[in-house]
C-alpha cells in the first residue's frame, strides 16, 4: 500500500513535446512509471519515444485509461492544462509548472468544486511511491521503499530530507511535495489524511515553511486525529519580515506566518521538532525508537 | 512588484473607484504648478505627498498641507530629496524623488477597505472596518471583530449585497450605501482585472460632502501575471527596489538582501532558507537569500555567484546544491567560471548532492580553486561560518 500512486497508477504528461516535458517523460520511465501517453494540442497522432501523443485529454483518458496526469505546460497555459485535466475525470493531476499566476488558481479551484480529481502542486516537484510510480522531477535514486511518508512545500528539501531518511535505512511509503504556491490544490490536512489510513504508512515526515498557516492549520489537525508519529521541520526562522523567500506564499506578512509560531503549534500539537535541516533523518529515527 | 500611491490611483480611477485629483511632480517649481488648480477657490487647501514605496508616510513627516503655492513649493523643496523613515521602509529609509500634489477635502469619516488573496479559503477577501487611518495590522492584533470580511466567489465577482453589509456594517449612511458599493465593486473590478495581490484603500473618506473617496491607495502586483500587464509592468520604478535584487531579476534569479556576512548559492527556495536558518544555528549570520532554481545554466549560476561576492559585507561563501533537475556538473562549471573572472577573494564552501555530483566535485577539486568542501549541510554551515570568522 502507499499512498496517490502506485505501481498499476497509468500517467499521461500535459506538454510531452515541451523540453522538460520529454526530459520528464523520459525519467519517469526509466523508473518504472506507467506513462501511457502524452498530450500536446495540434500534435495528436505523433509519438514520444514509442508515447503515443493526443490532441485533448479526453481523446488520452479515452484511449489509454490513464487515471492520472502530470503537467509540464508553461505557466500562462498551466491554469487551463489543469482545468482540462479535472474536465475529463483524471483522479490525480500532478502540476509542476512553476510561476502560476495566483487568480488563474484561484479560478482553478473554483472549478474544482464538486468534481472529483485531486490536484497536487503546482509548483511542486510531484509525488513519488518508492519502486513502483514516480510523477514528477524528484531525483528517483534517492529514494527507497519503506514505511515512512513524507509531504512538504519545498522541492529540493524534500529531497534532502529523503536523503537523510535512505541514508539511515528508512525507507519512505510515499513521497509528496504540495507546493510553494499560495493557492494549491493538496493541502498538508489532505495528505497527513492519507497517511493516517495508509496501513504501509508508521511515520511522518511533515516540512512547512513562512507564510500562511497552514502549517498552524496541519498541527490542528494532527493533535485530533493523527496517532502516527511526525517529525516537523519549518524553514525560514531567519527570513525577515515582508520579503519574499522565492516561493509566492513564503513571506510573512502582518507578523503572521512566521516560523517560530509554527514551530510552536507543532510542538504543542506532540509533533516532534527539528530546528536543523541536517538533523530530520535522525529526528525520524529516534521517534520511531520510541514507537 | 510595488507600485506608487498616484499610480494606483491612476488603475483605480479607470475602474471607476473615486479618487481625489491629484498631479505627480519632480521639482518644486512642478509642485507650485500642480496645485495651481486646486487652490483656485477662496480657503482651499492642497496636500503635498511624498512617493516611495512605503507605509506610514503621513506620521514621518511626508504628507502636508498647504494653503498656497508657495508654500506647496516650499513643501516640495523639504520633501524632494528627503530620506523618509516609516515602520515599513527599515532604518535605512527611502529617498524621496516625486511628489503627488492633490486637491484637499472635508473628511467626515476616515474608514479602511482592503482586498487580499485568502490562502485558507482560496479566494479573495475583501476586508472593511471602521478603524481608518490606522495601521490595520494593529487593528486585525488587537481587535479582530472590528474587521468586517466578504469573500468572493471568482465565478460572480462582488455581488452588491455583499457591498451593502460591509457598507451597513461601516455605519455608512444609507444615502451613500449605493455610493459605497460602486466605489467596493470598482476596487473588486480594478483587482481583479489587473492580477493584483493587494489593494489597500487606507483611508477610505467619507467627505462632508457625502463623497466616497480613496484618499490613499496602495497596490501591488502578482509578478506571475505581469506578462499580461505590459501597461502595469512599465509603472515599476526601479529606484524603488534593491539594485542586487533587480541586477538578480535580470538573470531570473531569486535573491533577496540580508544583513549578516554569509552569503549563500543553493537551489529551491525551500533549501535556501534552510541554508540560511543552518548558517544562524551555527552562530552565522547569511549576506542573501538567493535560489538559482531548478533549471539554471552556467551563465545564472556565474551571475550569482558575482552578485554575491559584489557585496563588501560577504566574508564566505556557501554552496548548497541537491540536485535534482540541476546537475551538480553546471554548478561546478558556473561556479569555476565565475571565479576565473572575478577572482576568488574570500573563503568558499561548497556542499554538492544529488545527480551527477561525483563530476561536479571532481571538476571543482581539478580547477585549482582554493575551497573548502563538505559532506552535509550542518558540516557546511559551521565551516562557512569559521571561515568567514577568520576570513
Amino acid at each position: 500500500m502507499s499512498i496517490l500512486v502506485n505501481k498499476d497508477t497509468k500517467v499521461i504528461c500535459q506538454g510531452i513535446t515541451g523540453e522538460q516535458g520529454t526530459f520528464h517523460t523520459k525519467q519517469m520511465v526509466a523508473y518504472g512509471t506507467k506513462m501511457v501517453g502524452g498530450v500536446t494540442p495540434g500534435k495528436g497522432g505523433t509519438a514520444v519515444d514509442g508515447i503515443p501523443v493526443f490532441d485533448t485529454v479526453g481523446d488520452a483518458v479515452k484511449k489509454t485509461g490513464a487515471n492520472a496526469s502530470v503537467i509540464y505546460v508553461p505557466a500562462p497555459f498551466a491554469a487551463d492544462a489543469i482545468m482540462e485535466a479535472v474536465d475529463a475525470g483524471i483522479d490525480l493531476v500532478v502540476c509542476i509548472t512553476e510561476g502560476i499566476a495566483v487568480l488563474d488558481m484561484v479560478r482553478v479551484r473554483r472549478f474544482m468544486e464538486g468534481k472529483r480529481s485531486r490536484l497536487v502542486g503546482p509548483n511542486c516537484p510531484g509525488v513519488i511511491t518508492p519502486d513502483q510510480c514516480k510523477i514528477g522531477i524528484m531525483p528517483g535514486h534517492i529514494h527507497k521503499a519503506g514505511s515512512v511518508g513524507v509531504v512538504s512545500r519545498s522541492g529540493t528539501l524534500t529531497y534532502e530530507a529523503v536523503d537523510q531518511l535512505t541514508r539511515l535505512g528508512m525507507g519512505q511509503s510515499t513521497c509528496v511535495g504540495i507546493g510553494g504556491d499560495p493557492v494549491n490544490g493538496t493541502n498538508f490536512i489532505d495528505v497527513l489524511e492519507l497517511f493516517q489510513k495508509d496501513p504501509a504508512t508508521n511515520a511522518i515526515v511533515m516540512i512547512g515553511e513562512i507564510g500562511g498557516t497552514a502549517e498552524e492549520e496541519a498541527a490542528e489537525f494532527i493533535k485530533k486525529n493523527v496517532t502516527k508519529p511526525v517529525v516537523g521541520y519549518i524553514a525560514g526562522a531567519t527570513a525577515p519580515k515582508g520579503k519574499r523567500m522565492g516561493h509566492a506564499g513564503a513571506i510573512i506578512s502582518g507578523g503572521k506566518g512566521t516560523a517560530e509560531e509554527k514551530f510552536e503549534a507543532m510542538q504543542s500539537a506532540g509533533i516532534k521538532i527539528t530546528r536543523s535541516t541536517a538533523e530530520i533523518g535522525k529526528s525520524m529515527m529516534e521517534a520511531l525508537q520510541k514507537v | 512588484m510595488n507600485i506608487h500611491e498616484y499610480q494606483a490611483k491612476q488603475i483605480l480611477a479607470k475602474y471607476g473607484v473615486s479618487v481625489p485629483k491629484g498631479r505627480i511632480a519632480f521639482t518644486p517649481a512642478e509642485a507650485e504648478e500642480a496645485s495651481r488648480d486646486f487652490l483656485a477657490e477662496a480657503g482651499s487647501v492642497c496636500v503635498v505627498k511624498a512617493q516611495i514605496h512605503a507605509g506610514g508616510r503621513g506620521k514621518a513627516g511626508g504628507v502636508k498641507l498647504a494653503k498656497s503655492r508657495e508654500e506647496a513649493g516650499n513643501i516640495a523643496r523639504e520633501l524632494l530629496g528627503k530620506v523618509l523613515v516609516t515602520h515599513q521602509t527599515g532604518p535605512a529609509g527611502k529617498e524621496v524623488k516625486k511628489v503627488y500634489v492633490e486637491e484637499g477635502c472635508q473628511i467626515a469619516r476616515e474608514l479602511y477597505v482592503g482586498l487580499v488573496v485568502d490562502r485558507s479559503t482560496q479566494r479573495v477577501v475583501m476586508m472593511a472596518s471602521t478603524e481608518g487611518g490606522v495601521e490595520i495590522e494593529e487593528v486585525a492584533a488587537k481587535t479582530p471583530e472590528k474587521i468586517l470580511k466578504e469573500f468572493i466567489d471568482p465565478a460572480v465577482g462582488l455581488i452588491p449585497f455583499q457591498g451593502r453589509k460591509l457598507a451597513f456594517g461601516l455605519g455608512i449612511d444609507k444615502s451613500l450605501v449605493n455610493k459605497a458599493v460602486k466605489f467596493m465593486t470598482g476596487l473588486y473590478n480594478a483587482f481583479v482585472a489587473s492580477d493584483a495581490s493587494m489593494a489597500e484603500i487606507n483611508p477610505l473618506v467619507v467627505t462632508k460632502g457625502g463623497d466616497i473617496i480613496a484618499l490613499d491607495a496602495k497596490m501591488s502586483f502578482d509578478d506571475n501575471a505581469l506578462f499580461r500587464h505590459k501597461d502595469i509592468e512599465e509603472m515599476r520604478d526601479l529606484d524603488e527596489e534593491d539594485p542586487k535584487e533587480v541586477a538578480a531579476s535580470r538573470f531570473n534569479l531569486n535573491y533577496v538582501t540580508l544583513d549578516g556576512n554569509i552569503g549563500c548559492m543553493v537551489n529551491g527556495a525551500g533549501l535556501a532558507m534552510a541554508t540560511m536558518d543552518m548558517i544562524k544555528l551555527s552562530g552565522g549570520n547569511p549576506a542573501n537569500f538567493l535560489d538559482v532554481g531548478g533549471g539554471a545554466n552556467k551563465e545564472q549560476v556565474t551571475a550569482a555567484f558575482k552578485l554575491i561576492t559584489s557585496d563588501p559585507n560577504v566574508k564566505g561563501v556557501l554552496v548548497n546544491i541537491f540536485g535534482g533537475i540541476m546537475r551538480c556538473d553546471i554548478i561546478a562549471e558556473g561556479i569555476i567560471a565565475a571565479a576565473k573572472d572575478v577572482g576568488l577573494k574570500v573563503p568558499l564552501v561548497v556542499r554538492l548532492q544529488g545527480t551527477n555530483v561525483e563530476q561536479g566535485r571532481k571538476m571543482l577539486a581539478e580547477s585549482g580553486l582554493n575551497l573548502i568542501t563538505a559532506e552535509n549541510m550542518d558540516e557546511a554551515a559551521q565551516k562557512a561560518v569559521a571561515a568567514a570568522k577568520n576570513a
